[in-house]
């Protein structure tokens, strides 16, 4: 059974991975994900003045000390980078540090007054998660639910804001008032986590699970379900291991969980994963040895297709800048597909498979030279396509214009003991092999 | 200023000069990297290194037990430069925009130096506290003798530390200049930008080293970040952007140890809001690109438009119609009313170009040359637009209205070259001579 208090801090936690997962995913796309850093830095001016002017830890007004603080920072990094020459990193470093310098002034101040209860204040820099009691719960449940709201209701507005803001204010939509709305979200839901984490895992609990959803998915509304669900999860694991393990602060290994599920996001994820990417480019490099071999297989032996004499790796080394070993690696890889074969002298030739395959690949190889001489100036923004199949890229009457030339030219290729007879067939079937 | 505060400074101490002057050596060493920092448009890289280095530092201490000055240097250096690298690698390996993996890295790194410290905490007078606000005030207490002065420890490393940044933008300004400004053309030019890259970060991190024991981290990131962006705001030459900076820096240092004295609270807090105070006011005062430059550019060039209008209003009211009674009133609100036209034809009035019938407006002799200028622009224009451009006739009116402001007296004789056979505008009204 979980102690009451546990369990208390495992949903404040938990709440606030959610609620900071949603907003932050926002903030990550629209590459503002260091405004919340900025933020939960300048929210500790606020806190202090609240406690100065009241004299007491009354939460309420140390959250609004925080959001009144949090907001002035949003405006000054938005009036720096607007009408001054500074930059928004700039802006942002220089909000976060001298708002910052400013508090601990502040807190210093506070530490030094006799009546000086002091205890707590700090916790807004490193978080106490331990602290927490049913209050602070309640008012991160209830940021939460206002964040859902908000991220349901102005779902398409906040979509439109994070993808193309230029493109929202040509079509009327009030851009500063929506981005005021989320800025304002992010600010609330920064200073509530304030005292469980602190200020600089704050930052981490807003950029992290948002940047690790981004990894799985190219939907907003997937990417912010996951976003929740890994904040949660963080907030949740993060708690429990420093409970269990009583010498670990909270607020730091619950970064660790977030930092451990994006380096898996970052590694695993489909398509956009490191491993996936590079399992397609190692795909493609290979896709390319194999059809450069092909190809080079099919101009050695063309004058004498009908007899398709075997070619050894040296013949293979003079046409392409490849050594011996590598041409004959080529071939191995080649021969396990069963495109090429061995003769019993010990030389290599195209299976028939192998043939109907090179053909093909010649085929595009040469329509696609053709153009890029010929009509190069339509081909800009094809060029770096990987055009294994031409017909995906041009249009059917160029490529039928582009055939009867290579046809005139000789360089056909022949692959079957009937040349295609028509181009127009081809295009028509839209395969590689004719 | 204020006497308590005047007072404060008659009892500074020389433990105070020494936060003095070990806070200058820090200022002015981060200020100088800074501006790079800035102009690169990297500023946050030296927040994310300063947080990052935690974990280096944590590290070099256990497994030396010791707090000696080398190992916790190199840990940092290489802690700080693995953070620039490991920022950029996964924006560019893994696609991910370049704040959020800056912010990923840096959050992660100071999360495992708190932790690290956290279970040495025992054998450490290194607490997480004093990574932020740093112990400058106490920089007094641990003197070292070298080369016959005793100085603060801290004075020493620091000392070494500027010595390297001042020798690094020395030997490499130029290169430095380059890269910072537009890194493909020095590339071009045969400089390699990600080295001189990584040089800067290192020195950033290696700074930040140095400063951290004395001044905690927010001191670090103010001075990284604020003498140069104020410095920036002061001149466009790089030269003097340093020196402006490392001037914020000591400014800074100073008043910070002062204010800080006076109101007993936190020095390296107070130093970061000394130099928040010296942006601000260059925010708004700075001689070209400040708040209230700006606002007077743009005010004077308004006034001078609504003036040159009024010109011209009277002029062409003067040529329709034989009525001489156009009042002041009836100008001001054909202008739309307001501070600008009133003031403006007080200004005009005071000028001499206008006389001072109120009732029934006059230009003088002076008023009529520039009005007849302002009336020749404004026919010229449209008559070459008319004569270049197919434009409808109601379309001629609106661009001539504003260009007729910045047609200069050379711009104007080639215009009446370009339409040398018009003698009216496109509405068939005199253009005069």
């Amino acid at each position: 059974m979980i102690p009451f208090n546990t369990m208390v801090v495992l949903c404040g936690t938990g709440l606030l991975g959610v609620v900071s997962g949603i907003i932050g995913s926002f903030a990550v796309l629209r590459r503002r994900a260091l405004m919340g850093d900025a933020l939960a830095h300048a929210a500790l001016p606020g806190i202090c003045l609240a406690f100065l002017i009241l004299g007491e830890r009354h939460l309420p007004a140390l959250l609004l000390g925080a959001l009144i603080t949090g907001t002035v920072g949003v405006l000054v990094v938005t009036t720096l980078r607007h009408a001054t020459r500074i930059k928004e990193d700039a802006a942002i470093g220089i909000v976060l540090s001298v708002f910052f310098g400013a508090g601990v002034v502040l807190l210093r101040v506070i530490q030094n007054m006799p009546s000086g209860n002091r205890a707590g204040l700090d916790h807004y820099i490193y978080g106490k998660a331990a602290g927490m009691v049913v209050q602070d719960v309640q008012w991160i449940g209830g940021v939460c639910l206002v964040v859902i709201l908000a991220a349901v209701l102005l779902y398409k507005e906040f979509t439109l804001l994070s993808f193309d803001t230029a493109f929202a204010a040509t079509l009327g939509w009030p851009t500063l008032r929506l981005d005021i709305v989320m800025m304002g979200l992010l600010v609330i839901v920064t200073v509530v986590g304030l005292p469980a984490v602190g200020v600089v895992m704050m930052a981490a609990m807003l950029i992290i699970p948002g940047a690790s959803a981004r990894f799985w998915t190219e939907r907003l509304h997937v990417m912010l379900i996951l976003a929740a669900v890994f904040g949660g999860l963080t907030g949740i694991v993060g708690t429990w291991l420093s409970a269990t393990f009583s010498r670990l602060p909270a607020g730091p290994v619950i970064v660790l969980v977030a930092a451990a599920i994006f380096v898996v996001s970052m590694t695993f994820a489909p398509r956009r994963g490191i491993l996936a990417r590079t399992l397609s480019h190692v795909n493609l490099r290979r896709r390319t040895a194999r059809q450069n071999l092909l190809r080079t297989m099919y101009e050695l032996v063309e004058r004498d297709l009908d007899a398709r004499p075997a070619v050894t790796p040296a013949a293979l080394t003079r046409l392409r800048a490849w050594t011996e070993p590598h041409a004959r690696r080529l071939l191995a890889a080649g021969a396990r597909v069963g495109l090429i074969e061995r003769t019993s002298d010990g030389h290599f030739r195209l299976t028939d498979r192998g043939l109907l395959e090179a053909v093909g690949v010649v085929r595009t190889h040469r329509l696609w030279e053709m153009f890029l001489i010929e009509q190069a100036h339509i081909a800009t923004d094809h060029v770096d396509r990987d055009a294994d199949s031409i017909e995906h890229v041009l249009g059917a009457d160029i490529i039928r214009d582009l055939e009867d030339r290579l046809v005139q030219l000789g360089r056909w290729p022949h692959g079957t003991a009937r040349p295609p007879r028509s181009p127009h067939e081809i295009a028509v079937d839209g395969g590689v092999t004719p | 200023m204020n006497p308590g505060v005047l007072e404060t400074i008659r009892t500074l101490s020389t433990d105070d000069a020494w936060v003095m002057v070990v806070g200058s050596l820090v200022n002015v060493s981060c200020g100088l990297l800074g501006c790079y920092l800035v102009l690169r448009r990297q500023s946050l890289l030296g927040d994310a290194i300063s947080h990052a280095i935690l974990p280096g530092l944590a590290v070099a201490f256990m497994l030396t037990h010791s707090r000696a000055v080398l190992p916790m240097f190199l840990g940092a250096m290489a802690v700080g430069v693995l953070t620039a690298f490991l920022s950029q690698t996964i924006h560019r390996v893994a696609n991910v925009p370049e704040d959020a993996s800056m912010g990923v890295v840096f959050t992660t790194f100071f999360a495992v130096g708190v932790i690290l410290i956290t279970m040495v905490a025992r054998h450490i007078d290194l607490d997480p506290g004093c990574v932020l606000y740093g112990a400058i005030e106490f920089v007094g207490l641990d003197m070292q003798s070298r080369f016959g002065l005793t100085a603060p420890r801290a004075f020493w490393s620091l000392a070494v530390v500027i010595a390297v940044v001042v020798g690094f933008i020395v030997l490499f300004y130029k290169e430095l200049k380059i890269v910072s400004f537009d890194a493909h053309l020095a590339t071009t030019m045969g400089i390699n930008a990600t080295l001189m890259h990584y040089l800067l970060m290192s020195l950033v991190a290696g700074t930040t080293v140095a400063a951290f024991e004395s001044v905690g981290s927010i001191l670090v990131v103010a001075m990284l970040i604020v003498p140069g962006a104020t410095a920036h705001l002061l001149t466009d030459r790089l030269d003097r952007m340093l020196m402006i900076a490392a001037a914020v820096g000591i400014v800074s240092a100073i008043m910070g140890n002062i204010l800080a004295v006076h109101w007993n609270t936190s020095v390296a807090g107070m130093m970061s809001v000394v130099a928040g105070l010296q942006f601000a006011t260059a925010v708004v005062a700075a001689p070209r690109y400040g708040l209230i430059s700006r606002w007077l550019h743009h005010t004077s060039l308004a006034s001078r438009v609504v003036r040159e209008d009024i010109l011209a209003m009277i002029y062409r009211w003067h040529e329709s119609t034989r009525d001489r009674s156009l009042s002041a009133a009836q100008v001001v609100r054909a202008l739309g009313g307001g501070l600008l036209p009133h003031l403006a034809m007080l200004h005009l009035r005071v000028a001499g170009l206008v006389g001072p019938d109120q009732t029934a407006l006059r230009l003088t002799r002076a008023g009529r040359d520039r009005a007849r200028g302002l009336v020749r622009s404004h026919r010229l224009w449209e008559s070459y637009l008319a004569k270049h451009f197919d434009l409808p006739i109601d379309h001629l009116h609106e661009p001539a209205e504003r260009v007729e402001h910045f047609v200069s007296p050379t711009l104007r004789d080639r215009l009446a070259e370009e339409v040398i056979d018009a003698k009216t505008d496109p509405h068939g009204r005199r253009i005069p001579p």
